[in-house]
């Protein structure tokens, strides 16, 4: 597989944040510590320990995809496994006295996730690219159609269920409030993203990249491609399972949904949408992506729709993701003159929201109106009631959006000349 | 027997459709290296367009109009997406198309909802064409059988006698060489994306009634379609075709007999386990060839990759 320079997956494991330092650690470690306080609700707990989780799967996922150049359409299965297995494990403590704490669970979990990697890298790992998007795709769908089938160990329909309070306590604490699960699955997050941090930094974490770049250059300096595939594959689906562990531990029950292909879409995405080119892209995709999630299926049906669009727009047009944005502005920020590109982005800011939100409301109003029971043709729109079987609303949103594009036409000129006015060696972007 | 026969011609009319849509990701792939996940999408694009259609103006017109349609927005596809992405790479391409088939799905949920759609086979066609011993095989069952051989042979004149079909094939192995001989080689690109994904669009129109046309037809087709390629191997299109009729039969056959797990192991000397709800191995005893038969396109595939990685015709592993 040849990629040209500029390809999002080529540019090596560019660093946003200096990993290599202890500062961005302990930082990350007093705000995850201090988090709670700030948002003591259980919806918020329920969102953070949803955060974390995915964030430890999303890493893992760009041990493939951005350090490896693996695609895996499948990935949600090392996961599910995981999360499985230890679900089994949970109840064997409850029903026949196993002795386990729950705090040890993720390293089982995280083993039976290494356990199926070995076996499926196996033959998967022979090629990168195209192939290996493929067969991933192929066992994934495998193992996803067998959770119906084998009853015994996926729990049919219903999943698997358990209680995670019956092992022995820890330091007296028996894990039944969700403030306890919030400590222990980020303690295993930062863990967990150290590990696949170090990991990137390792003789092995290198070669994974100099195969992604040029696999036949690499066999030439005497490293086998495939074995170096399959290894990094074990270690990602090592992960996988722990973050399968740690789904377990949250929500008590995991179901065929969990490793289905929808699951393996979901990580893809956000994981693109935050930067496979970065370490920190993935975690930034899991927040993003999370909050998102939770906001836009509040307010709208059809967030999955918008959250589509997003997507490809940011694949045509980001291919770096929201963290690509950012490292994009370093330079600039460094040299001192961040300050010059704020104004025509505050200029740019106002047509480009006008935009969005009338491009929506367009898409509401005629989903409103063909989803709407006979009768109820009134809808509420940013606060505004109207009925949405007639034309009027829909013409002022158009031209709405029109006009702010119009707009946005008029105003990109003037922030490019501030970009490369910011950026002189660059040039434009 | 009787049975037999009708699961022959079952088993044809899915492996004729599965080839409809391997065909055009296959000769997409081997062109410009790019697998289509979104080819499936097109598919079903093709079934609700003739379902709007038809509803309008008849099934005959949307056979035409529908598949035109769903050419002109693949050919676009490529020519504002997939040459922006293509920059990028392979990797960053198979994310697009993936993102476009999720896309699509949305928008056609959006557009047409989440139920069913009623689309039927037109009236003309609504007869038995003939009965094997009681099981009847409808009438248009035949005229796809017709249709799809009928693109298949147009499809092989085309790649094979025509000057079209030469600079298509030139442009397969040498790009470089055919550009330079003054072709415009991402015109023919673009030309056999659209051309492809036309096909699928017949496809679909024909499928639709017989299928269904709902959101989740792209991807329950979809992921099969990829299996087939596999199996048959990359960018082999009489490997496609093997391969697509091989798992329609495996499909259809799977799903018509009833063969229990249980019966082969007694056979085979063992005991069934006096209580089996609380036997590790219980489901190995109730599975039924019918509940097993959608995984048996993927365990075919996971053997191929083994045993022979290239695929059945396939000249190279990538």
């Amino acid at each position: 597989m040849t990629t040209s320079a500029d390809s999002p997956l080529t540019a090596g494991t560019r660093s946003l944040v200096p990993l290599s330092s202890a500062m961005p650690w302990i930082i990350a470690t007093v705000v995850l510590l201090a988090l709670p306080f700030v948002f003591p609700s259980g919806a918020g707990l329920t969102i953070m320990n949803q955060m974390a989780i995915t964030i430890v799967f999303a890493l893992a996922y760009n041990m493939l995809l951005g350090q490896g150049g693996m695609l895996s359409f499948g990935h949600a299965v090392y996961m599910g496994l995981g999360g499985f297995f230890c679900m089994h494990l949970l109840n064997w403590v409850e029903n026949d006295g196993l002795w386990l704490p729950l705090p040890l669970l993720p390293v089982f979990g995280g083993l039976f996730g290494l356990f199926f990697a070995f076996l499926i890298g196996g033959f998967s790992t022979r090629r990168a690219g195209t192939v290996f998007a493929m067969i991933s795709l192929g066992v994934g769908e495998l193992i996803a159609a067998c959770s119906i089938i084998v009853v015994a160990f996926f729990g049919g329909e219903e999943g698997v269920s358990g209680d995670r309070t019956y092992g022995p306590e820890v330091l007296g604490v028996d894990f039944a409030q969700q403030s306890e699960v919030y400590y222990l699955i980020v303690c295993w997050m930062l863990l967990s993203t150290l590990a696949m941090y170090l990991f990137s930094r390792t003789p092995i974490g290198r070669i994974t990249n100099a195969v992604r770049d040029n696999e036949e250059r690499a066999e030439f300096l005497g490293y086998s491609q495939r074995h170096v595939r399959w290894i990094s594959f074990c270690a990602s689906g090592f992960f996988c399972g722990v973050a399968g562990a740690l789904f377990a531990i949250n929500l008590e029950i995991l179901t065929e949904e969990n490793l289905n292909t929808t699951q393996s879409g979901i990580i893809l995405l956000l994981t693109f949408l935050g930067g496979v080119g970065f370490f920190v892209g993935p975690i930034v995709g899991a927040i993003v992506f999370t909050l998102l999630q939770t906001v836009l299926s509040l307010y709208t049906e059809i967030w999955q729709l918008y959250l589509g669009i997003l997507f490809l727009a940011t694949v045509m047009f980001f291919p770096n993701g929201l963290t690509g944005l950012m490292a994009m502005h370093i330079p600039s920020w460094k040299a001192g003159r961040l300050g010059l590109l704020m104004r025509p982005y505050a200029k740019m800011a106002v047509p480009a929201l006008a935009f969005v939100f009338s491009a929506a409301a367009i898409m509401e109003i005629l989903f409103h109106a063909r989803e709407a029971s006979v009768g109820s043709e009134e809808m509420t729109l940013y606060g505004m009631t109207f009925n949405s079987h007639g034309y009027a609303p829909l013409v002022i949103a158009a031209a709405v959006a029109a006009a702010s594009l119009y707009l946005m036409k008029q105003i990109a000129p003037s922030v490019r000349e501030a970009w490369s006015e910011a950026n002189p060696v660059r040039g434009d972007s | 027997m009787s049975l037999f026969f009708v699961n022959i011609l079952d088993g044809l009319v899915m492996g004729l459709l599965l080839f409809m849509l391997c065909s055009g990701l296959t000769l997409i792939f081997s062109m410009m290296g790019v697998l289509n996940f979104a080819h499936a999408s097109f598919y079903m694009l093709g079934a609700y367009f003739a379902y709007q259609i038809s509803t309008g103006i008849g099934f005959w017109p949307a056979l035409i109009i529908a598949p035109v349609v769903v050419g002109v927005l693949g050919a676009l596809v490529e020519r504002y997406g997939l040459r922006r992405v293509h920059q990028y790479g392979h990797v960053p391409e198979l994310i697009f198309t993936f993102g476009l088939a999720l896309l699509i799905e949305e928008v056609v949920q959006f557009l047409w909802g989440k139920s069913q759609m009623a689309y039927e086979e037109p009236s003309a066609l609504a007869f038995t064409a003939f009965s094997i011993a009681g099981n009847s095989f409808p009438a248009y069952k035949v005229f796809m059988i017709f249709v799809a051989m009928g693109i298949f042979l147009v499809l092989l004149y085309i790649l094979t006698k025509t000057r079209v079909g030469m600079i298509i094939q030139a442009a397969l192995s040498y790009p470089n060489t055919v550009q330079n001989l003054g072709h415009n080689v991402p015109l023919v690109f673009m030309g056999v994306f659209g051309v492809g994904t036309a096909m699928a669009g017949v496809a679909g129109v024909i499928a639709g009634p017989v299928l269904g046309t709902f959101p989740g037809m792209a991807f329950q087709l979809g992921s099969i379609v990829f299996v087939t390629i596999v199996v048959g191997g990359l960018g082999s299109l009489w490997g496609a075709l093997i391969a697509s009729l091989l798992i329609g039969w495996l499909q259809t056959f799977a799903a018509a007999y009833n063969v229990r797990m249980s019966d082969i192991l007694i056979s085979l000397g063992l005991e069934r386990p006096a209580d089996l709800a609380e036997s590790a191995l219980r489901d190995l005893w109730t599975l039924t060839l019918p509940q097993i038969g959608p995984i048996l396109p993927y365990l075919l595939m996971v053997l191929i990759l083994i045993m022979r990685p290239q695929g059945l015709l396939g000249k190279r592993e990538t």
